[in-house]
């Protein structure tokens, strides 16, 4: 009995340090593996399906309805028209769940060829993946209940408390912007919107596209305020996947001279792209 | 609160499709940790040189960690060193072996209860070790075994109810996305979530109460 | 292995830590009170008390612990009350565990050998006396060792309120994996954060059973 306890408190000790070795021979955790062709085009092809993150809980995004079964939204009218300029089959897709928080490993596990969900383009990310261009243009801004008194980032002090998603780049943001400020994070936005809609904070923060979506779920609900940041959405794949990444941008380039991506865009948010 | 929404024919689909993908990945992974925690119960019983060290290493770590860690950990930390597993694959693989450690002391547990004395009379009559074992200690162990076995297997199928966090599409999960949906479902649905774990746990608790007075 | 994210995030690391322990104490305390209160409504001659007792058992042993957290985070708001995650989640591990405590008492009092409690009685002490003076402190020992084991496991299952924002271990955990984005060293080091807490109280217990089976 004891002398297992001894070998177990050896063992711990052994592991770290054979731990601590790994990281000597070169850090590349989460590194790519586009090298050895996961998630390249050829692959893409050979398998015949596009396998695709996308958000099931973002209204007017990726949202997965009950009724159906189905998910819908302007990130899968733009994965269907990759899908259709790769492979010419929009239907040969297949859709995953990410959240904020899990599409970068599930993305550089090559368990998804890219993803398509809200996703901002930032420097720190592009240190772990490889963005398309800009393919939505949001900005931050705060959702509230109805007849709050919070009419805008200047309403938000550090008594507030402000609610966002996990690894989302909102929450980074919001803690810049209003020093010392309470931010709750949740695994996803429905937990998030749920939060608020319970009373658990002042405001939710994330992308204006993403909080529209909410307020058309729950007419209660309404977005205040002018956007205080820039939120180019890219779609993003493993690094160093070029192929992938300019297949992507010439599907975005067809898409907008042929008036295709207006008719998406106006589908899903009710209004002509700002030009 | 809003009964009638919440509890309109579609999200009440939604639910049972969750309930099935619930039920499938606990069902699998009752009949893996069972395996898995008999071997390291009979191993850690019989003292096997080596195995039995490993398996008690194993069996500390695992059941001094949360299980919400250790399915996160199968599915989003093991592909950093190439171990990739999928959605369901990860939930069941993590349910199995933290299920698994507890049933093997359960098991242990069982097997070491059975008095010495009939051990020492089958060895002289003649019992190999195996045999002894199969034949005088097993039946035994197992009949004392069943009601925390039980117990234990409850607590797996809602420990499944912990994969939204790897968001597979278990009853939790759909419970959420409903929630979401509806303007007022909350409590409604998660009364409903309720009943339904209720419902089949004590049905299983009830099953294997019959099991146990048939057996005796 | 990075060890950076160790010592970069430490603070982060530890506000979490401090998180996992106060709701587990918090918890421990609570669902013992709780549990005992139950148990002994389980054993009580009123049968009104009888039945709510086993039916609060019953209930909250067969359905999840995050369903639990999920009623006491999400359901108040329908009575135009909010709780906080941590608040949240420490009552629903509370509810949750004291229903597993419950039965461990009731466990511990019903093998203390009904003689005790009749030669007890017929030497002049009361129901309370004897239960406070004879049945208790014996039934006490036996009931250690499963509720040392329900701490360990209140440890790993406030694990639960990173879903509702409860500023605990996994939650910070997550913080920081979102910034480091390197998920396999991040969940190592909460593992250690666990085991630093599970592993001395296991070893603990186990000791402890040995000795009782003596």
């Amino acid at each position: 009995m004891k002398k297992s306890w001894k070998l177990l408190s050896v063992m711990m000790v052994v592991a770290l340090f054979i731990l601590a070795g790994c990281g000597n021979n070169g850090n590349n955790a989460g590194g790519s593996n586009a090298a050895a062709g996961e998630g390249g085009l050829a692959a893409i092809k050979e398998r015949g399906k596009l396998q695709v993150g996308v958000k099931f809980d973002t209204k007017l995004f990726g949202l997965k309805d009950p009724s159906s079964g189905q998910v819908e939204g302007f990130d899968i009218d733009i994965s269907k028209a990759i899908a259709k300029h790769i492979l010419g089959d929009e239907n040969a897709i297949e859709l995953k769940e990410v959240t904020s928080k899990t599409r970068i490993p599930m993305l550089n596990n090559g368990e998804i060829d890219m993803v398509v969900a809200t996703m901002t383009i930032t420097e720190e990310r592009k240190k772990e993946v490889d963005f398309s261009d800009v393919y939505f243009q949001a900005g931050q801004s705060l959702l509230v209940k109805k007849g709050s008194p919070v009419k805008g980032l200047a309403d938000i002090t550090k008594d507030s408390t402000v609610l966002g998603s996990k690894g989302s780049t909102s929450v980074k943001n919001i803690k810049e912007k209003v020093p010392g400020v309470t931010v709750l994070e949740f695994d996803n936005y429905q937990d998030a919107f749920t939060a608020l809609k319970t009373g658990k904070g002042d405001a939710l923060t994330t992308d204006d596209s993403i909080l529209y979506g909410m307020a058309a779920q729950d007419p209660n609900y309404e977005v205040v305020g002018e956007p205080f940041t820039d939120e180019p959405y890219g779609i993003a794949v493993q690094k160093g996947n070029s192929e992938v990444v300019k297949a992507i941008n010439d599907t975005l380039a067809e898409l907008k001279s042929s008036g295709e991506y207006d008719k998406i865009y106006e589908k899903w948010i009710g209004k002509a792209p700002a030009k | 609160m809003d009964f009638a929404g919440a509890y309109s024919a579609d999200n009440l689909k939604f639910l049972l499709d969750g309930l099935y993908v619930t039920l499938i990945v606990a069902f699998t992974a009752i009949i893996l940790s069972f395996l898995l925690g008999c071997i390291i119960g009979v191993v850690r019983y019989a003292k096997v040189p080596v195995l039995s060290q490993i398996s008690f290493v194993f069996v500390e770590l695992i059941r001094n960690l949360p299980l919400l860690l250790i399915i996160f950990f199968m599915r989003f930390a093991l592909p950093e060193v190439g171990i990739k597993l999928g959605l369901m694959t990860a939930a069941i693989a993590a349910l199995t072996i933290f299920e698994g450690a507890m049933i093997s002391e359960i098991v242990r547990g069982g097997l070491t209860s059975v008095d010495k004395g009939q051990i020492e009379a089958g060895r002289s009559s003649g019992l190999t070790g195996v045999q002894t074992l199969w034949h005088i200690v097993l039946p035994q162990g197992l009949r004392r075994m069943v009601p925390p076995l039980v117990s234990q297997f409850i607590s797996l199928l809602k420990d499944t109810s912990l994969a939204v966090i790897i968001s597979l599409a278990e009853l939790m999960h759909n419970a959420g996305i409903i929630i979401g949906h509806g303007y007022n479902y909350t409590i409604p649905t998660l009364l409903l979530v309720a009943l339904i774990y209720f419902t089949v746990n004590y049905l299983l608790s009830v099953l294997s109460k019959r099991l146990e007075t048939k057996n005796a | 292995m990075q060890f950076s994210i160790l010592t970069d995030y430490f603070g982060t690391y530890m506000e979490g830590f401090r998180g996992t322990i106060l709701s587990s104490l918090l918890a421990l305390a609570g669902s013992f009170l709780l549990g005992t209160l139950i148990a002994v409504f389980r054993i009580s001659t009123a049968r009104g008390l009888r039945w709510f007792g086993t039916g609060y058992v019953e209930f909250i042993r067969n359905i999840p612990l995050l369903l639990v957290v999920y009623i006491f985070y999400y359901g108040p708001s329908a009575f135009g009350l909010s709780l906080d995650g941590f608040t949240a989640g420490t009552i629903g591990l509370t509810v949750y565990t004291s229903a597993f405590i419950a039965e461990a008492i009731r466990a511990g009092i019903a093998a203390v050998p009904k003689g005790q409690t009749e030669a007890a009685r017929s030497s002049g002490l009361t129901y309370v006396q004897a239960m406070i003076h004879v049945v208790l402190p014996q039934a006490i020992k036996l009931v250690i060792p499963p509720l040392g084991n329900q701490f360990i496991n209140l440890i790993k299952n406030s694990s639960v309120l990173t879903i509702v924002a409860g500023l605990d271990l996994m939650y910070f955990a997550d913080i920081v994996n979102s910034d480091t984005f390197r998920t396999f060293d991040t969940y190592v080091f909460v593992a250690l954060f666990y085991l630093v807490l599970t592993l001395p109280l296991s070893y603990v217990m186990r000791v402890w059973e040995r000795r009782l089976q003596r």
